[in-house]
């Protein structure tokens, strides 16, 4: 049962420290004492496991699933990319779960108090599963900034949520996508509160490949998962 | 392959306040289905049905009103529906789980589940949790033991670890309800969540 590796630790270096008090939720959210190191039991390297037949058909396109008059509105894009471990590796066959604000800059939800049109087009969830390579595709429509009381005349650069599964609970992963060129990322806590040498990750790059003429501006974004602590000897 | 030409982990993010339509839609009365809900142990499952319920606390003691939970447990044999578990679970049971706290009054949070067998590793029975919530930049991993299993918490080799005086912000407490209450046979376990104070839950780094 233990013959199995284990998975690599989170690395601390590369995700945002719990406290970052330029956002300021986390002074009275983020843990008070050091995490205790849990050894990788069963339980750790085990996880949910969704298959392709756990998604419908339109599930990747956020301009159809929700769509009741027409079109949504906004600027049509592709997202897409491939999910891979640390050493590169593709992860197949994983839930990816996307959420977003419409092309306004609000989302579809009783908190949202934005004074800006909600699009009865356009819910703004979507979902996929990974092929055999990692790779993932959605459409949707580019999210608009929005304005939150972090701070005085405080807005959210443009993003798109992702929760990814990965092999186990503990390659679960939820963060967000930002746009190449946002001039509100220098100016986002959020987005600041990773360390310098890896916020860049968190970038989308517009791609010319994934892009389709006349229809719709794609968006490479790659995540990296955690993975396998060691590899088999015939690696 | 020299760990300097490894990928870096894409760095985790806040849930962030707005997570309803897109992880728990049916929860918060979306018209869009939802791959996984607060309700483990529907259907023809084998196991005690039991209800877990709570809340979860900030640093000044006040219900988190957007945190979102998610669980995962092995069947009522100690069986994991995974694949690096060999034995496998033949009882159909997923043991996924996840849920709001922004849908029940005080913001509890509530699932109904089976009780997990011990899974034969010597650690005594319990339950995976995954906690996310605007203003955590990154998931907590907790666990929930059970206050009817004394003597195999006893045993158990992670809560052998923990500064006793923090074990027991591990442990559900059982308090037997009324028969089908919420849609449990009649156990009910308590389980607070406290993410900073005297009563901060044990959170891991697995």
């Amino acid at each position: 049962m233990s013959s199995q590796a284990g998975y690599t630790p989170r690395d601390w270096g590369s995700h945002p420290p719990y406290l970052s008090p330029e956002y300021k939720s986390t002074p009275l959210r983020a843990p008070g004492k050091p995490l205790v190191v849990l050894p990788q039991s069963l339980s750790e390297r085990t996880g949910p496991v969704y298959g392709q037949n756990a998604v419908g058909p339109l599930d990747h396109d956020l301009t159809k699933i929700a769509a009741t008059t027409g079109e949504p509105n906004g600027e049509r894009i592709i997202v897409a990319g491939q999910v891979t471990d640390e050493a590169g590796r593709g992860v197949p066959h994983i839930l990816l779960e996307v959420w977003q604000p419409n092309a306004a800059g609000r989302y579809q939800h009783a908190d949202d108090q934005h004074d800006a049109p909600l699009d009865p087009n356009f819910l703004g969830a979507g979902r996929c599963v990974t092929d055999a390579e990692g790779r993932y595709r959605f459409i949707t429509i580019k999210p608009g900034a929005y304005p939150w009381g972090n701070h005085y005349n405080a807005w959210r650069p443009n993003h798109i949520h992702f929760s990814l599964f990965g092999p186990s609970i503990l390659t679960r992963l939820v963060t967000q996508m930002y746009f190449p060129g946002d001039p509100l990322l220098e100016l986002d806590p959020i987005f600041n509160g990773v360390p310098e040498a890896s916020r860049q990750l968190l970038v989308s790059k517009l791609s010319i490949e994934l892009s389709e003429p006349e229809w719709a501006l794609g968006y490479e974004f790659n995540i990296v998962l955690r993975g396998r602590a060691a590899t088999p000897l015939e690696d | 392959m020299a760990r300097d030409d490894k990928l870096r982990q894409t760095p985790s993010q806040t849930v962030g306040p707005y997570f309803a339509y897109g992880l728990t839609p049916e929860q918060y009365g979306y018209d869009y289905k939802q791959l996984v809900g607060n309700n483990l142990s529907a259907g023809d499952i084998a196991g005690e049905r039991i209800a877990i319920r709570g809340q979860v606390f900030d640093g000044n003691g006040d219900t988190v009103r957007d945190a979102v939970l998610e669980l995962w447990q092995a069947d009522s044999q100690g069986r994991y529906a995974h694949p690096e578990d060999e034995r496998g679970s033949n009882t159909g049971f997923a043991g996924f789980g996840r849920v709001g706290t922004g849908t029940l009054a005080e913001h509890f949070y509530e699932f109904q589940t089976i009780k997990p067998g011990a899974i034969g590793d010597g650690q005594a029975p319990h339950i995976t949790v995954v906690v996310f919530m605007r203003g955590l930049l990154n998931h907590v991993y907790t666990r929930i033991y059970f206050s009817d299993e004394a003597a195999a918490n006893d045993g158990d080799p992670v809560l052998a670890q923990i500064d006793p005086a923090r074990r027991n912000t591990l442990i559900a407490q059982r308090q037997d309800g009324p028969d089908d209450a919420d849609g449990a046979d009649g156990a009910i376990y308590r389980f607070d969540i406290h993410m900073q104070g005297d009563q901060e839950t044990v959170f891991f780094d697995a």
